[in-house]
């Protein structure tokens, strides 16, 4: 929950120039993207855009990278989860108990749950990595 | 009759708090975006919250204690697959489905494979799914008034279908997100609190509880108990019965008392009572439980007590919430609410713990109820147990006010999942097979609601979660190898996806109706067929890469477009919203500038 990922400082977002205090607020410009380097920025969104083999490539790397990074929690969390029915099927684990309660429906009840979160929150931030490297990437 | 009016004055409450928040929401809907997805507007924590009222069915609130009393542990993987759908929906979908710029399911798949013919067999899928889970809804409505006040069933029904086609009409999407929102908080708090009592009574009560397990582990009744059958139902007898019986039992008119008990060999033996028996049961006897059901507490503690076959169950279950989430049309109707891919993302993620901190409180429910509620296992109307059971461990005031606690709830429950299921039904109904007008969209409403609620009149009742179950299978075999390959493989053709439609879907469709029929015969059909998603998920996804690779001429010609356009972030301003179909081109303007990104297209 920490990390808030806000845009890069060389590209502020519209928003953050709202006056903060009570005074009256002045007219002033709003600046969508800075000036400097706007042309290359142009000319990479329309390599995008047109799907060149550069582009291409970029949009290809980022989909990849995104895949794998679902594909590597995703297919962790469900083989966590998927090898607990084989493991009470092969091994009688409900004599076990924890504060009086046996270790199945502990195991059952109240695990998965904070992990699918956990594993969520890592998703998010992975993914959003991504995708800022992308960005900065077309910005360069 | 006090009971009942509390009860009664919590549902009308429920009721008109409803129509107001959806009167208010709809204040200032009129164009068609606004009926679809809200103006694509809806903040991320709002929409979770949203998400979650709406997900959080008669299944959830009701089914997983029902099941929880009537199968144990194993029943646990029901709460759990329903949240993990979410994660499988955060990694794989919410980001590029938003981004997709669709309204729909069937707009996606056209927007990505450009084929009419595949928006019509979508169509026809997302009607089939929806109206599959809108009908347990309305039927659990009629048990849930039926049980607490006494009116008849149909009339839950009816009203639930009432109230949410009246909101629907005014304000469509963007007037039921609040009310759903508002009403995922209500039932956490109409589960939750009544949980915390009777678990305090349950800890600390006076004894009435502990006496219902004997030495050798089987359930008894701890109070004389008098059931009377509302089905035909089939019970399963272990160990030597004595009870009173007034009706018919295999076939013959019962009047007196009777024996019952397993066979000379020690095996179990099943007794068929049919409908409106009553069966008297003395304090200290065994309970019967319904076939299939685990009657000794041994092996309903245990997981995993039904050998390969019950491992096999298991595993396609959890196949089929996990990867039947992302293809519900309710759910994945609401993503497109969300402002961009960002939020989607955002939205999936708060909907994970929401539903964690809720399910605790039904498993809770479920484990208690099995010591206060045997009688239902006798029935087999396990789903109503989170409502009698205050009731039936404080027969006081208090009782009946948690007890009007719960009904309430469950109603909000069966409002916000109907209300979601018809918004996403109408929008499918509205824009394909009408012109996508409001008023289209109003009619597609009405037309909806009459088709539910007239089948769940017609249709028999079985347990919520198990029908919902079907659909979730339904939705994994279908939506989610379309939704998968489509935003991750190129490869994909419209040919290839209609042919994983029709073999995923029809596999599944055709293994529902061999279960029903052999339910009917007798009990052949293996359980493979009465949850089929192990092997009809993978089925769907060869058969689409397959016939995929077979037309690779007929790939669209803008794969690549598409493609930038679902994973480029949402600052690099590729996301347009489809709205070609709309006329009501002031808030296709409106979305446009919205979503044109920072960088650089302001020149």
């Amino acid at each position: 929950m920490s990390e808030q990922p806000g845009p890069p400082a060389e590209q502020p977002a519209p928003g953050e120039h709202a006056p903060a205090q009570g005074r009256k607020p002045r007219r002033r410009r709003v600046v969508l993207a800075d000036p400097k380097g706007r042309g290359r920025v142009l000319r990479t969104i329309i390599e995008l855009e047109e799907q060149t083999s550069v582009g291409e490539k970029l949009v290809r790397d980022l989909i990849r990278q995104q895949l794998r990074t679902a594909f590597v929690l995703g297919g962790g969390t469900l083989l966590a989860v998927a090898l607990l029915p084989l493991l009470f099927y092969l091994v009688d684990l409900s004599e076990v108990q924890l504060f009086g309660v046996r270790l199945p429906w502990l195991l059952l009840g109240l695990v998965p749950f904070p992990l699918f979160y956990l594993v969520g929150l890592l998703s998010r931030r992975q993914a959003e990595r991504h995708e800022r490297d992308f960005v900065s990437m077309v910005d360069r | 009759m006090v009971q009942n009016l509390w009860s009664l004055s919590l549902v009308a409450v429920v009721a008109v708090v409803t129509f107001l928040l959806g009167y208010v929401g709809s204040r200032r809907a009129n164009t068609t975006p606004d009926f679809l997805v809200a103006r694509r507007a809806v903040p991320a924590t709002r929409n979770a919250a949203a998400i979650s009222g709406e997900y959080l069915s008669a299944a959830s609130f009701l089914g997983v204690a029902g099941l929880i009393l009537k199968d144990g542990v194993d029943a646990l993987w029901y709460p759990i697959g329903f949240t993990a759908g979410y994660l499988a929906m955060m990694l794989f979908v919410a980001a590029p489905l938003r981004r997709s710029g669709a309204y729909t399911l069937p707009d996606f798949a056209e927007a990505r494979l450009g084929s009419r013919k595949l928006r019509h067999f979508c169509t026809f899928f997302v009607v089939c799914i929806g109206v599959l889970y809108l009908v347990p809804q309305l039927q659990s409505a009629g048990l849930t008034l039926n049980t607490i006040t006494g009116l008849p069933a149909w009339l839950g029904g009816v009203l639930v279908t009432l109230i949410v086609v009246a909101n629907v009409l005014g304000g469509g999407m963007r007037a039921i997100t609040l009310v759903q929102a508002f009403q995922y908080w209500g039932k956490l708090f109409a589960i939750s609190a009544p949980t915390f009592v009777l678990f305090a009574v349950f800890l600390t009560g006076p004894g009435t509880s502990a006496q219902s397990v004997d030495a050798e582990g089987v359930l008894l009744f701890h109070e004389p108990v008098t059931v009377t059958t509302v089905d035909p139902v089939r019970l399963e007898v272990t160990s030597l019965t004595k009870l009173h019986v007034v009706g018919e039992v295999d076939g013959a008119r019962a009047d007196g008392p009777a024996y019952w008990g397993p066979d000379s060999g020690g095996a179990p033996k099943t007794y068929s009572v049919a409908k409106g028996t009553e069966l008297r049961f003395t304090a200290g006897s065994p309970v019967p439980v319904v076939e299939g059901a685990p009657s000794a507490n041994d092996v309903w503690l245990r997981p995993q007590t039904d050998g390969l076959g019950g491992l096999f169950e298991t595993y396609s279950l959890i196949f089929a919430t996990f990867l039947g989430t992302m293809g519900l049309p309710h759910v994945l109707v609401r993503f497109y609410t969300n402002p961009d891919g960002k939020a989607a993302r955002r939205t999936a993620l708060h909907v994970l713990y929401l539903l964690g901190l809720f399910y605790v409180f039904p498993t809770v429910l479920g484990v208690i109820s099995r010591l206060y509620l045997p009688q239902l296992l006798v029935t087999g109307k396990t789903d109503a147990a989170v409502l009698l059971l205050p009731h039936t461990m404080l027969p006081g005031v208090l009782g009946q006010i948690l007890g009007a606690v719960v009904a309430a709830g469950a109603f909000a429950a069966f409002l916000s999942t109907s209300s979601g299921l018809v918004v996403s039904v109408a929008g499918v109904v509205s824009t394909d097979i009408l012109r996508g007008k409001v008023r289209d969209f109003r009619w597609a409403t009405v037309l909806t609601g009459a088709v539910a609620i007239g089948l769940a009149l017609l249709l028999p009742r079985s347990d919520a979660s198990l029908t919902v179950a079907m659909s979730f299978a339904l939705a994994a075999s279908t939506f989610c190898p379309l939704l998968l390959l489509g935003i991750w493989w190129r490869g994909l053709t419209w040919v290839g996806a209609v042919a994983g439609l029709v073999v995923g879907g029809g596999l599944v469709i055709l293994s529902q109706v061999v279960t029903a029929v052999s339910k009917a015969t007798g009990d052949w059909a293996p359980a493979l067929l009465a949850q089929p998603a192990l092997v009809t998920v993978p089925i769907a996804f060869l058969t689409m890469i397959w016939i995929s690779k077979l037309t690779g001429p007929s790939r669209p010609a803008d794969v690549n477009q598409v493609l930038l356009r679902l994973h480029a972030p949402d600052r690099l301003g590729f996301m347009r919203d489809r709205g070609a179909r709309f006329a009501s081109g002031g808030a296709r303007r409106a979305g446009e500038g919205q979503h044109r990104g920072a960088a650089g297209s302001g020149g």
